[in-house]
């Protein structure tokens, strides 16, 4: 056996630091809790911030230029860098959720909190990688503790909701690492970048090879993006789980499938292979339509915000699909501005909720729990009404911008029909999202009690919903400064 | 006064939001104070506004999203000026003769609110930004609707919404192809109107950017066959929602069309200046046959407003300065017309609890002021001289006889047949005798309805009889309009605009 060397210099050990911080985080969080019993969960919860801040900090203390890193395995560039600081941020606001009034059975118990530490360093390692293994261990890492997680909630829902996750997720895993294999052996790579490199030497043959292993790939990252047709577990996994977890699921594993997706599919459209553009051309348009049409049916708004996500996810896959460098960007920017809105819509939702099913014997959030709610509410029902209006895309709510800026990039790269179908779908999503508010205003109250719509409130959840309304409302202040940032990085990576 | 623009806009929404603090008591006397004071703003802006000058004024810009050319550009032309007075003076009018007591507070901020979008579609000059105002006038009218009409009061927002939420859709896939155009030709992203004036497209293009815009704007005026949802969201809405949806939202679709389709797509213009005014023609013929079979008197007047709008469209469509001028007139002269109908129809529904043509008869005797009042205002919506209705229906239908005879004789048409329906209305509900017991003991206008209603009867009789300082800045800003569109346009349609503006005569 030869004696390994390994240079310090060249394992670049900042590179990995961001996760390397939440690892160590959350094992000290199990180790706090072998010593000290009965602490309360507002320091868990400080603690994860803290944490997950540090974490922050090392990434945006990264430089970007195609840095490489622990043997190779990690690659730092601008949308390393700039989906890192997404799913940073959106957790560091999400954990602060835990916080509510009531307590619920997760949040007593300190192995939430480090579980929810390996998620984010998972899907850390899932953006800053190109190889396929290392981005393999990232998903399952992130999965398993999301799974467990959501099981935690503790209720026969979550159950159900943690075992159809599971098994969706683990037909995904295999199905991901059938099309790892497949790439190997086509390659002799699991690199992205040598893959591609080695597929165009071979001028895409043998194609059945190819378009298996693409496949695969489709299938399993479509799992996690929640594409249609593998999206039935959704609805279902966002009802069971709670609110403040269904919104964070909305938001942070779909980044990180997507950069995955970008960093893969991107080269390979190009490549001029119509028929992976034919198959994204189809997924992304059944993903919003389908998804928007069963949207305007569902009775429950957390399964409505389930689809709707689901369509917005559709939505921002054209960016892969356009390929243009506007198109990326519009990608991140609409990301962000998404995940204020729907940080400040599932916020409202946890707000409201009750240990008990007061109002459907099935579900916790029905349209008509909010009926009459401006009455005897009005400033939640306004800002409820906002986070609504927003992501309709009523302008000059944050979803809007990024919007425009999507199907302005569909329109210059050619894709008219694209564009026309975007904007058929926001029509079609304006009809659900309206529901919400014409039951909100329109109606007549269903009680005269305003402290039904406040009984998980605290003032942790008050903030994080001021917060998300003010990102929400003032967009267009800052949305010119975020383009020049998101540009920056997504130009500096090659995208 | 460099900043009057901006003030104008955001004065009622900052103090809309001011307005949550004050007592549900008081929050009536609040919004007709901060209206009133609206209402002077926009008199100083024409007092300030340049008559001589065609031009844009007042204007202002700063950049917003500077990368990707959206930029924060206001101004102000004869066109927009009058149509954002009359957009405040409708507000005032509408809130002094406010009789709704139910969550009046959310009712009068959602007014203001509603005030802040309409002025803003007038003046904005950045396409982004006019889309935003369009978008967002919908929400505070989808909550006057929905809260606070009369029967499937629900329905009828939700369908007014989203009616015209997917036309607008349209219209934004279409705004974003024109800016993808204009940088293709010059390099920058820009959404500035009088960037995209200097842009010449071929036809083709122009005709599918046409259509984009047109479904946004005829789903707005609106045009036969879109027009379904506007006699809905008039019979549920509540008489503030229905003066000011009828006298301001719907003026957003006919100024679109001058603002943006014209000068933006002349060739495209003129090839569908026919059709389109086939389409008007049949508004004004089919709609008001529609008004004259209404039972309901909220009804006749729905249907007599979009028989008026197909005037407004015909006139538009001359492309010639006395249409256009024309139909921007009529505008004005609707609104207050229309306005004023509502209004009166709501002081009798008040009362009465009913609309039905069948429950009334021999209301001049029990109340004079009133059908005085009404005779009035049915005399300016049928446009007979010395009234407002006169001078705006003539121009627009002056401006059409020289595109075409015939389509003009049978816009003009629309006239009698308005005639018609106007004065069956007033023939069964206010002359002959009394036949139902409940009329009798009907009051009077109350002295709260006749300040709001006697400045619409002043407006009615004085721009009827001298509307000369309204109509110049307007032919103005019309005639530069006019001189654009000549320019950009191709030898065809260069030809058509010269032999409709052949005998331009300066408009008196």
């Amino acid at each position: 056996m030869l004696p390994v060397n390994i240079d310090l210099v060249s394992l670049n050990i900042a590179t990995i630091l961001p996760t390397l911080t939440l690892v160590v985080g959350a094992l000290a969080i199990i180790c706090i809790d072998l010593f000290v019993k009965n602490l309360s969960r507002s320091f868990y919860t400080m603690i994860t911030v803290l944490v997950i801040l540090i974490s922050l900090g090392a990434t945006l203390g990264l430089q970007d230029g195609l840095e490489r890193g622990f043997f190779d395995m990690l690659l730092v560039d601008g949308i390393a860098t700039i989906s890192g600081l997404i799913i940073l941020v959106t957790s560091a606001l999400f954990t602060p959720l835990a916080m509510s009034s009531k307590r619920f059975h997760e949040f007593t118990m300190p192995e939430f909190f480090a579980l929810f530490l390996f998620m984010i360093a998972g899907f850390l390692f899932m953006v800053t990688s190109d190889n396929l293994i290392l981005i393999f261990i990232g998903l399952e890492t992130a999965s398993l503790a999301l799974y467990t997680m959501i099981a935690m909630h503790n209720r026969d829902k979550a159950i159900e909701a943690s075992i159809k996750y599971f098994t969706m997720g683990a037909l995904a895993a295999g199905f991901y690492a059938f099309g790892m294999f497949l790439f190997y052996a086509l390659t002799g790579s699991v690199e992205i970048s040598k893959i591609v490199n080695a597929l165009y030497v071979k001028d895409f043959q043998p194609l059945v090879g190819v378009l298996g292993a693409s496949a695969f790939m489709i299938a399993a990252l479509g799992f996690k993006l929640s594409i249609i047709p593998f999206h039935t577990w959704t609805p279902d996994v966002y009802e069971g789980s709670s609110a403040a977890l269904a919104g964070y699921m909305s938001i942070v594993p779909k980044i990180a499938g997507f950069v995955v997706a970008m960093r893969l599919f991107e080269m390979l459209i190009q490549s001029g292979v119509t028929w992976l553009e034919d198959i994204l051309f189809f997924a992304v348009i059944l993903t919003m339509t389908l998804a928007n049409l069963m949207a305007l049916i569902q009775i429950d708004v957390k399964r409505m915000l389930a689809f709707s996500s689901i369509s917005h996810a559709g939505f921002v896959l054209s960016a892969i699909l356009i390929g243009s460098t506007q198109a990326n960007i519009g990608f991140f920017l609409y990301w962000t501005l998404f995940m204020f809105t729907n940080l400040g819509a599932f916020t409202m939702l946890w707000a409201t909720r009750s240990k008990q099913n007061l109002w459907d014997k099935r579900y916790q959030h029905p349209f008509s729990k909010f009926a009459g709610m401006v009455k005897v509410a009005p400033i939640a029902a306004t800002i409820m009404g906002v986070f609504m209006f927003s992501l309709a895309g009523i302008p000059p709510f944050s979803v809007f911008w990024g919007k425009i800026f999507l199907m302005s990039a569909a329109v210059n790269e050619g894709f008219i029909g694209l564009a026309i179908i975007m904007a058929l779908n926001s029509a079609i999503a304006v009809y659900y999202y309206m529901k919400l508010v014409v039951f909100m205003f329109l109606k007549d109250p269903i009680s005269k009690d305003g402290s039904i719509y406040s009984s998980n409130t605290t003032t942790p959840l008050k903030s994080i919903i001021g917060f998300a309304l003010v990102m929400t409302v003032v967009s267009i202040v800052f949305v010119s400064p975020l383009i020049d940032f998101i540009a920056g990085h997504v130009i500096s990576s090659g995208f | 006064m460099s900043k009057i623009l901006t003030l104008i806009i955001f004065f009622p929404a900052v103090a809309g939001l001011f307005g949550f603090t004050v007592h549900k008591n008081s929050a009536k006397a609040y919004a007709i104070t901060v209206a009133a004071i609206e209402f002077l703003l926009s008199i100083a802006l024409w007092v300030a506004f340049d008559s001589t000058n065609g031009g844009l004024q007042f204007v202002e810009f700063a950049p917003l999203v500077e990368s990707f050319g959206i930029n924060y550009y206001l101004g102000v032309d004869g066109i927009s000026l009058f149509l954002v007075i009359l957009s405040t003076f409708i507000t005032l009018i509408s809130l002094i003769g406010l009789s709704e007591k139910r969550d009046i507070k959310n009712l009068v901020i959602s007014v203001l609110f509603l005030e802040m979008t309409m002025v803003g579609v007038f003046l904005s000059l950045d396409v982004i930004l006019f889309y935003l105002f369009w978008e967002m006038s919908l929400l505070p009218m989808l909550y006057i609707i929905g809260a606070w009409g009369s029967g499937e009061r629900i329905y009828a927002a939700v369908k007014f919404f989203l009616y015209t939420f997917f036309g607008s859709i349209f219209m934004l896939v279409g705004i974003l192809v024109m800016a993808y155009l204009y940088f293709t030709q010059t390099g920058i992203w820009s959404f500035a109107l009088t960037d995209w004036y200097t842009m010449s497209l071929p036809l083709n293009l122009q005709l599918w950017l046409f259509g984009a815009f047109f479904l946004g704007f005829a789903i707005k005026v609106p045009m036969v066959p879109f027009h379904t949802w506007l006699p809905y969201a008039h019979g549920q809405a509540p008489t503030i929602g229905s003066v000011i949806l009828a006298a301001v939202l719907l003026k957003m679709g006919t100024y679109g069309f001058v603002r943006f389709s014209l000068p933006l797509f002349p060739d495209a213009t003129v090839a569908l200046m026919i059709p389109i005014a086939i389409i008007a023609v049949i508004m004004v013929i089919y709609t008001a046959m529609i008004a004259y079979a209404q039972e309901d008197m909220k009804q006749v007047i729905a249907y007599s407003s979009i028989s008026h709008m197909g005037i407004i469209i015909l006139g538009t469509f001359a492309l010639n300065a006395e249409g256009i001028t024309g139909s921007i007139f009529l505008m004005l002269s609707h609104g207050v017309v229309s306005g004023a109908l509502f209004m009166l129809v709501g002081v009798i529904y008040e009362r009465r609890g009913t609309k039905l043509l069948s429950e009334f008869g021999g209301l001049a005797k029990v109340m004079p002021n009133f059908a005085t009042i009404f005779a009035l205002m049915l005399m300016g919506s049928i446009g007979l001289p010395l009234t407002i209705g006169f001078v705006g229906e003539f121009l627009s239908l002056l401006g059409f006889f020289k595109v075409n005879l015939f389509l003009a004789i049978l816009g003009g048409s629309g006239i009698i047949l308005s005639a018609s329906y106007m004065l069956r209305v007033y023939k069964r509900s206010f002359f002959g005798e009394i036949t139902k017991e409940a009329n009798r003991k009907l009051k009077d206008l109350s002295p709260k309805e006749l300040s709001a209603l006697i400045p619409l009867a002043l407006l009615v009789i004085i721009l009827g009889v001298y509307p000369k300082h309204v109509l110049k800045p307007i032919d103005l800003s019309v005639k530069k309009t006019l001189i654009l569109m000549e320019e950009k346009a191709d030898t065809k349609a260069k030809e058509m605009l010269k032999k409709v503006n052949s005998t331009n005569k300066e408009v008196r």
